[in-house]
């Protein structure tokens, strides 16, 4: 029952190997924090977020954080009075709070899109609908990084 | 690599009226971050893709503002309701202004 054993440690190993050196590579200063992603947020959209009708779709553990594969969903019907108009995807773990916003309307027939992101370090990512009757529904998710997506 | 995007555009093979389909779509970019250092330790300029647009049939349906959290080489998927044949129009528009252009025919029925 060596193998296992000496197999975790190494695990452990590397993830700690790559957590220090996501820390080395980011100065502190330049790091946005959740509080700046928020205040994008207020910025970005008018009136309180509620909780629910966005999902987001992402591997719980992205090994590589220069292209994490990530989709967005919103429930609706895409219909010419109740659609979304946007879409915006935020982060409290890189340099820079913005990640993208996209912009739809009834013609897209499914409110859902898909990109590959880099996050610097395991972070809570935040997904914001906006919809064409003034609501705006919110959700978040956490990923965890083991190799960060912005040094170099 | 600024001047040739290689846009990739893929649609499904066959397209029915009312369809909703998924457009995909793929650039080479390498989105510089304006994070990265080179060898030398020297801070490279971002130089980044930071819009993309669609329209069908000249009707804008789509539009994408990227921030430099886009991966290298951007893919970009969304949907689109499929209503008549002609031209699927993007645009990937350069930090520098410089705007790529890339018309996807669309056949539907």
């Amino acid at each position: 029952m060596a193998v296992p054993v000496v197999r975790s440690d190494r695990r452990r190993l590397v993830l700690g190997a790559a957590a220090l050196s996501a820390l080395a590579l980011l100065p502190k200063a330049a790091q946005a924090t959740p509080q700046a992603a928020a205040e994008l947020l207020r910025k970005l959209v008018k009136g309180a977020p509620q909780q629910g009708r966005v999902a987001i779709r992402a591997a719980e553990i992205a090994e590589n954080g220069n292209a994490v594969p990530l989709t967005v969903t919103v429930e609706s019907p895409m219909t010419e009075k109740d659609h979304v108009t946007a879409i915006h995807v935020v982060s409290g773990g890189n340099p820079n709070p913005g990640v993208f916003s996209v912009r739809l309307g009834p013609a897209n027939g499914k409110a859902e899109v898909s990109l590959r992101i880099r996050l610097a370090e395991s972070d809570k990512l935040i997904a914001v609908a906006e919809m064409a009757d003034g609501s705006v529904w919110i959700a978040s998710r956490e990923i965890a990084v083991t190799v960060g997506g912005c040094g170099g | 690599m600024a001047n040739d995007i290689k846009p990739r555009i893929r649609l499904p093979s066959q397209i029915k009226p009312g369809d909703v389909i998924e457009v995909k779509t793929l650039v080479t970019h390498d989105m510089e971050s304006g994070q990265r250092r080179d060898a030398s330790g020297v801070l490279q300029p971002r130089r980044i893709l930071n819009k993309m647009t669609c329209a069908y049939n000249g009707r804008p349906v789509f539009e994408a503002t990227l921030e430099p959290a886009v991966a290298a080489n951007p893919y970009v998927a969304f949907f689109l309701k499929a209503t008549e044949s002609g031209s699927l129009d993007f645009t990937w528009t350069e930090d520098d202004g410089t705007v790529h252009r890339a018309r996807q025919a669309i056949k539907v029925g």
